[in-house]
């Protein structure tokens, strides 16, 4: 049978989104020139407001511009109040001085703050800010059910129990809301802690409820079949998932701060990667489960993930030419210069704005549902036609 | 397609079996409707077909239940999951992912289907069904009626010969609740399926269904058979049913259309009759008896609108029936009277003040109001405690609460755990708590939800009585049934604007979706409840 299938608008894989920022976010973290992360985080908003869609995790960007606005303002803060002192430059202002007993000797408060000494600060604080915001725009534009959706199959229930969560905190805090007003209901004060007592009993009840509800629910569609696997086999995936995953986050160390580990960094990471591989092959067999419409790795993806990787490349081919301008410092004041390799590189990153396929239709978060779509149309031949399917196809 | 041979089942901890040797054989292709009182099993016996009873509930089953050839025994649910589909009383608890698409496929994906296969099944499903402009949208987004066609369509999904269903239709309104039974009759009839299905309100599922099963409760042996048969004798039956007893129609009407064709001597001996008058004169409330009132309201959630101006008055010694359709904006007037939520505009007056300007501890004696899930309102150790809590609160007399509860339901056990109560005990212990302090305005958000109908008839005779007393009564629902019962006003909500308001003998008469039975049945004419054309041909009403 053919039928006209409703074109659904695909959503670029949730890992592109991940590699690119991460992709960002390294470059971030090897440049603190305020120039080049100003752009870095321009760059990732801009990418954000043209490819976001309107599902509830896309406003967590916001969110981490908070944050980062943030972690700047109290880098400054922490440096006018316990900075350095002794280092000469322009004088801002005076702090009185706090006697420290002569055992504190490495720490001062108040004293000359100088222009210097803020700017090297807020620069710091601009960095973290950007890797902030990078993480931001993955989060934003990637879902984290669709995320969850493209673990490997040995990781399937820790994902299922993610997802529960995922959608679980929004009923919670839901349920709290509506146990309170019905505890004034009763003309029970709410506050206190017999209050919170009062409140606490019945969500936590209501909430057992649904789990078990959920639970009933996930048994009874099938859940948990799986075919058996022997001890060794089943010992050997967890140990070399595990042993990988850690692997993983020692090699990546090594590959951001590359003066640790004696270069070693990108080896390991390469063993890790194969222990993982063996873990999630071996782990996978013991699932008979299959997936309905994987996100597929197109095009799109390819160049998502290369934009990203052509900012990195720019960045680490720009310190290994030993481009000017990568490393800043404002003692003595001076206005930083702008490499302009990085700067294509980073702007290389914004092309997924073009490039990445618009996400699902805006409607699809609105929160009321619009009661009157759907009511069924089906005709009862086209009822016939989908019954010989239905019971055609293989169990 | 589904036997049980001599099955008997106890739980963990409990007095006595719930089921006690129940043989039955449900054979294939027909719907089947399990009804019986609150508690009596009906649950039970749905979650044995597929072996949530006892792998997963725990307790001890003799006997063996076959389904499809196979026995629950040797099959754990999740074994099951390709031949029966269990679909549970409150779909939104059930769903396991995020949108309606992955829904659907979720467990065709857990049994392994190929990619192809399972595409082409979601497709079948999502025509089936009139899934096609949700498929990308979030469950949580969906209505009542939409949440309850996913869930059966992401267990139809995996192609099973058998649908199990407890309580499909009992918290969706009227239009939805019919959009749900007859794709289950088409499922039935274009697809061959056995469907099994636990319900309430008779009224909706008898006209659909191939067989009934009663279960009485308390380990008494099941009576099955054909709707007329069952109908015959049964202690629960709709009102088109007990109309065809009372005028000694044979065979029993089972549909409205039945009815309507045997019914015009039953019409012609009516005419003459009028129906009695409403129990208060309608008309524009005095000011003395004025209980409560709203003026331009506005309620909205960010940018959704869900009370759009509404302008109404509750007086004293009125029932008041709010009905629309699920998200019409009637739990908002609600809670918005109970001083719960803060109007967006306009104002509401309750006893002459703002409700939200009351201390919890003064509110309760202006406004009760019975929410839809009244667990929400217990959570003492016992009963006994509950009703304690009320009276210090409310600052009553001891045992003020526990008297009224006795009033409401008599025989509560008083050292259960108000979780382990029936669902109309609870909602009778929730009833006492909010009317012990006697709020001059009492509020209820569904409250027949899971009720039978012995509980129902006890729950009108209540609001009744508080109502000659002179509080003022407002209740949602959408049982058209209670509301042509109880009420004596009736406001139809839609997209949260007043679109009827007046006597609710005329309102529901004149709306094809919330008209009861009789109604239907001996329409022009304006009778509500087979009570009614009881006494009006006893010659109890005036000609």
């Amino acid at each position: 049978m053919t039928r006209a299938a409703a074109p659904r608008r695909r959503s670029l894989h949730p890992v592109a989104w991940w590699l690119w920022a991460a992709g960002l976010a390294i470059c971030a973290m090897r440049t603190n020139n305020p120039f080049l992360l100003a752009l870095i985080g321009a760059v990732a908003c801009f990418v954000v407001s043209v490819c976001r869609t309107n599902a509830p995790w896309s406003r967590s960007i916001a969110f981490f511009l908070r944050v980062g606005v943030l972690v700047i303002a109290i880098r400054v803060v922490i440096e006018i109040l316990f900075g350095q002192r002794g280092v000469p430059g322009h004088v801002l202002f005076n702090l009185p001085r706090v006697p420290l007993p002569s055992w504190a000797m490495a720490v001062s408060i108040g004293g000359a703050v100088t222009l210097e000494s803020i700017l090297n600060a807020a620069v710091e604080g601009l960095q973290i800010a950007v890797i902030l915001l990078c993480f931001g725009a993955a989060n934003s534009l990637a879902s984290p059910y669709r995320l969850l959706r493209s673990l490997p199959a040995v990781l399937y229930e820790t994902g299922v129990a993610v997802t529960v969560a995922l959608a679980f905190t929004p009923e919670l805090v839901l349920s709290i809301s509506v146990v309170r007003q019905a505890r004034r209901q009763r003309g029970i004060p709410v506050t206190g802690l017999r209050g919170l007592r009062g409140v606490a009993v019945p969500v936590l009840e209501s909430a057992l409820d649904r789990s078990l509800q959920l639970a009933t629910s996930m048994d009874a569609r099938g859940y948990g079949r799986r075919v058996s696997l022997g001890q060794g086999s089943r010992r050997l995936a967890s140990g070399a998932t595990t042993g990988g995953l850690l692997l993983v986050a020692v090699g990546l160390y090594g590959v951001i701060d590359s003066g640790s580990l004696f270069g070693l960094g990108l080896p390991i990471l390469a063993v890790a990667a194969v222990m993982c591989g063996v873990g999630l092959a071996v782990g996978g067999r013991r699932s008979a489960r299959s997936r309905y419409r994987p996100d597929p790795w197109r095009r799109p993806e390819w160049v998502v993930v290369g934009s990203g990787l052509v900012a990195l490349g720019a960045m680490a081919v720009a310190h290994a030419l030993n481009v000017p301008g990568l490393t800043v410092s404002f003692s003595p004041l001076a206005f930083p210069s702008i490499p302009l390799l990085p700067v294509v590189g980073i702007l290389v990153a914004a092309v997924p704005a073009i490039a990445a396929p618009r996400a699902i239709s805006p409607s699809t978060w609105q929160g009321i549902a619009d009661p009157a779509a759907g009511a069924p149309t089906a005709q009862s031949s086209d009822a016939r036609q989908a019954s010989s399917d239905l019971s055609g196809a293989p169990a | 397609m589904i036997r049980f041979d001599d099955v008997s089942f106890t739980y963990t901890e409990a007095a006595g079996p719930t089921l006690h040797r129940v043989t039955l054989a449900i054979p294939e292709g027909e719907l089947c409707v399990v009804v019986g009182e609150t508690g009596s099993g009906k649950s039970t016996l749905l979650r044995a077909i597929n072996g949530l009873v006892p792998h997963f509930s725990g307790g001890v089953l003799a006997g063996t239940v076959t389904v499809d050839g196979r026995t629950t025994k040797e099959n754990r649910p999740r074994d099951l999951a390709d031949v029966v589909g269990f679909v549970g009383q409150n779909p939104l608890a059930s769903f396991v992912t995020e949108t309606v698409e992955d829904e659907l496929a979720y467990t065709m994906e857990n049994l392994g289907v190929p990619a192809d296969a399972m595409r082409r099944r979601v497709e079948d499903a999502i025509d089936l069904l009139g899934l096609q402009d949700l498929r990308d949208r979030s469950l949580r987004a969906l209505s009542g009626g939409q949440q309850q066609r996913v869930a059966i369509g992401a267990v139809l999904t995996a192609s099973p010969r058998i649908l199990v269903l407890d309580e499909p239709t009992s918290a969706l309104d009227p239009a939805a609740a019919e959009e749900v039974l007859g794709t289950l009759a088409r499922l039935v009839h274009d697809l061959g399926l056995t469907v099994v299905m636990a319900e309430h309100r008779l009224e909706r599922v008898v006209p659909f269904a191939d067989r009934i099963v009663l279960v009485p409760g308390g380990g008494a042996p099941l009576v099955e058979g054909s709707p007329e048969v069952i109908m015959r004798s049964s202690s629960v039956a709709p009102p088109l049913v007990e109309l065809g007893r009372l005028v000694g129609w044979d065979p029993l009407p089972l549909s409205v259309r039945d009815a309507r064709r045997r019914a015009t001597s039953l019409r012609e001996r009516l005419a003459p009759l009028t129906p009695p008058s409403p129990r208060v004169a309608p008309g524009a409330p005095t000011a003395a008896n004025e209980m409560a009132a709203t003026r331009k309201l506005v309620v909205a959630y960010g940018r959704v609108i869900a009370l759009d101006g509404v302008d109404l008055s509750f007086s004293r010694g009125e029932v008041l029936v709010l009905m629309g359709r699920n998200g019409s904006g009637k739990s908002t007037l609600l809670s918005t009277l109970s001083g719960a939520r803060q109007p967006t505009r306009g104002t509401v007056v309750v006893d002459g003040r703002d409700p939200r300007s009351f201390r919890p501890a003064e509110l309760i004696r202006h406004v009760g109001l019975v929410p839809q899930d009244p667990g929400l309102l217990l959570y003492g150790e016992s009963v006994h405690a509950e009703c304690r809590t009320s009276d210090k609160v409310s600052d009553l007399d001891d045992g003020s609460t526990a008297h009224t509860l006795e009033r409401i339901l008599p025989g509560v056990p008083g050292d259960r755990h108000p979780r382990d109560l029936s669902e109309g005990q609870r909602l009778a212990l929730a009833l006492a708590i909010v009317l012990a302090p006697a709020p001059a305005l009492l509020l209820l958000d569904e409250p027949t939800r899971g009720l039978d109908y012995p509980s129902k008839d006890r729950l009108i005779e209540v609001l009744r009585e508080l109502a000659g007393d002179g509080h003022a009564v407002a209740l949602a629902s959408h049982d058209v049934e209670l509301a042509a019962r109880v009420g004596d006003r009736a406001v139809v909500l839609a997209d949260g604007q007043v679109i009827a308001d007046g006597p609710a003998r005329q309102v529901v008469c004149h709306s094809p979706v919330f008209a009861p039975q009789v109604a239907k049945v001996l329409a022009p004419e304006e009778w509500l409840t087979v009570d009614e054309v009881r006494r009006a041909l006893d010659g109890a009403l005036p000609a």
